[in-house]
């Protein structure tokens, strides 16, 4: 398995000197080129375990493997997209797209094409000069993605990447993210409250409890892409995640 | 337009003061050295311009102010990077720090001198000593407060010193930053006038005492209404950069 994690539990200790158990025994194995979804009610620990495979975090007991090794810290070769997009405000676009490749000790000018290369993958050749605060929320979270992407890291990691996004924009980032997992075949994992967006991403939905975070159930997807959001058979694994929710 | 507006209206404000301050002077039964007439201070002030003796203390006091100013800004940013990046360090040292701060730094004059003898030396140290605090503290402000997003993002992408801190906790200081040389910067233009007050043979402090010990009462206003104007120039020309 490409993402292993193995029985994976994360407890916080209080200011009270309380524990709280936020993730319990956690088991989930991710595919090489998957798209994994994570839904679940506010506070069951998607924020934590997305964290915790980004290395930011170590898990209290168990193991998250990637390809076999232990994850300990975070690599470039999983990227973090956070929900407020962690752009530095001080950097134009394009020096916010080079960031992860002043890392990699690349050349001036390779920097620069690459760079390039990638915002034009996202639609914003005409703003590489902008400074993130002038651009729209979708703007930013494009950019962000460029960043993220331009360092080719084999996994991306979205902690609610469009929960600030209008719904006709949201609509528009959901597809664009299709097209570019489907061009760069990445593995994704990604959190959202949103079960059509679940439903539009996702190879597999996995439904956690509320706290402490179990894995409920795992919802496959196995619809061609790109999807209808209209047709029968999406509002039928739609109903699905409603019912795993109670919601219906 | 807006802008004809404002200078008229700074015009008329000072119109107002000068009047009020003519006006003093022409019904009151004061001493002439007591309160000098507006015309008076004027004729002093050109007196001092022509026989070139503003220009020398202003270059004195500019070269000193410069020197103290650029110590303090130096030493101020480094040590704030440092103190503000190691918590544990920077608790241990902000006491010492909050108890120096609110002292006078004209009340270290007498180490001053006995550690440095007279010349330039005491009035530059008392331009550091005033522009010291302010950007120090401005700049472990400014670090600690550095979003811990940024942080993340940099460690993700593999960024580690001195990288960090020239590419992110730098530049997500400097606003703050900034502020704290504003800041330092007034207050260090008015310390340099009293470092020179008591310790320098020169400078546009000097002037004033200079002025003062030969009842010139004229000259001492004229060269208060200096260190006014050059102090207000340099604060805007910060502002600019
Ligand atoms: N560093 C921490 N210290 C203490 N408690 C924490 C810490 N991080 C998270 N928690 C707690 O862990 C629980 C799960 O948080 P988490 O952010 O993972 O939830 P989430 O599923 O992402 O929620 P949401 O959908 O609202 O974003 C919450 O109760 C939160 O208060
Ligand atoms: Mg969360």
């Amino acid at each position: 398995m490409y993402i292993s994690i193995e029985k994976v539990s994360k407890a916080f200790t209080l200011k009270d000197k309380s524990t709280l158990t936020v993730l319990d025994k956690v088991d989930l194995y991710i595919k090489e080129g998957e798209s994994i979804c994570l839904l679940g009610p506010s506070g069951c620990g998607k924020s934590t375990l997305l964290n915790l495979i980004a290395g930011f975090d170590t898990p209290s007991t168990g193991t998250i493997k990637i390809d076999g090794d232990t994850v300990t810290q975070p690599s470039i070769d999983r990227i973090v997209i956070f929900q407020n997009y962690g752009l530095l405000p001080w950097r134009n676009v394009i020096k916010n797209v080079e960031l992860g490749l002043e890392a990699k000790k690349l050349k001036r000018k390779e920097r620069r094409r690459i760079a390039e290369e990638y915002i034009k993958l996202v639609g914003l050749s005409d703003y590489k000069k902008h400074h993130p605060p002038q651009l729209s929320g979708g703007m930013q979270q494009r950019v962000a993605l460029a960043r993220a992407l331009a360092v080719e890291p084999k996994i991306l990691l979205m902690d609610e990447p469009f929960g600030a996004l209008d719904a006709m924009t949201r609509m528009h980032m959901q597809d664009e993210i299709e097209r570019i997992w489907q061009e760069k075949k990445k593995t994704i994992i990604f959190v959202t409250h949103d079960i059509e967006e679940a439903v539009f991403l996702a190879d597999r939905i996995v439904i956690m409890t509320p706290s402490p975070g179990r894995v409920k159930t795992i919802i496959e997807v196995p619809l061609p892409r790109k999807r209808d959001r209209t047709s029968l058979d999406f509002l039928k694994i739609k109903d699905k995640v409603f019912t795993e929710f109670n919601l219906k | 337009m807006g802008k004809i507006v404002k200078v008229l209206k700074v015009i008329s404000s000072l119109a107002l003061f000068v009047g009020i301050w003519e006006l003093i002077v022409l019904t009151g039964r004061y001493e002439p050295s007591l309160l000098p007439s507006p015309v008076k201070v004027l004729e002093g002030m050109g007196e001092l311009v022509k026989d070139g003796t503003l220009i020398t203390h202003f270059k004195v006091s500019l070269s000193r102010f410069i020197t103290g100013y650029a110590m303090a800004i130096i030493t101020g940013i480094s040590l704030g990077l440092v103190l503000g990046y190691n918590k544990k360090v920077w608790e241990f040292v902000e006491p010492v720090v909050q108890l120096l701060r609110p002292v006078s730094p004209i009340a270290w004059f007498p180490f001053i001198v006995l550690w440095f003898g007279i010349g330039d030396v005491p009035a530059i140290i008392i331009i550091f000593i005033a522009g010291f605090f302010p950007t120090l503290l401005s700049t472990v402000s400014g670090v600690r407060k550095v979003d811990p997003v940024y942080l993340n993002v940099a460690n993700n992408f593999g960024i580690r010193q001195p990288h960090l801190l020239f590419k992110i906790i730098l530049p997500a200081a400097f606003p703050m930053i900034a502020n704290g040389l504003h800041i330092a910067l007034g207050t260090a233009w008015v310390f340099l006038v009293a470092g020179e007050m008591v310790g320098a043979q020169s400078g546009l402090g000097y002037l004033i005492i200079d002025s003062r010990n030969s009842l010139r009462s004229d000259l001492v206003l004229a060269g208060i209404i200096f260190i006014g104007i050059s102090g207000l120039v340099l604060d805007r020309l910060i502002k600019l950069l």
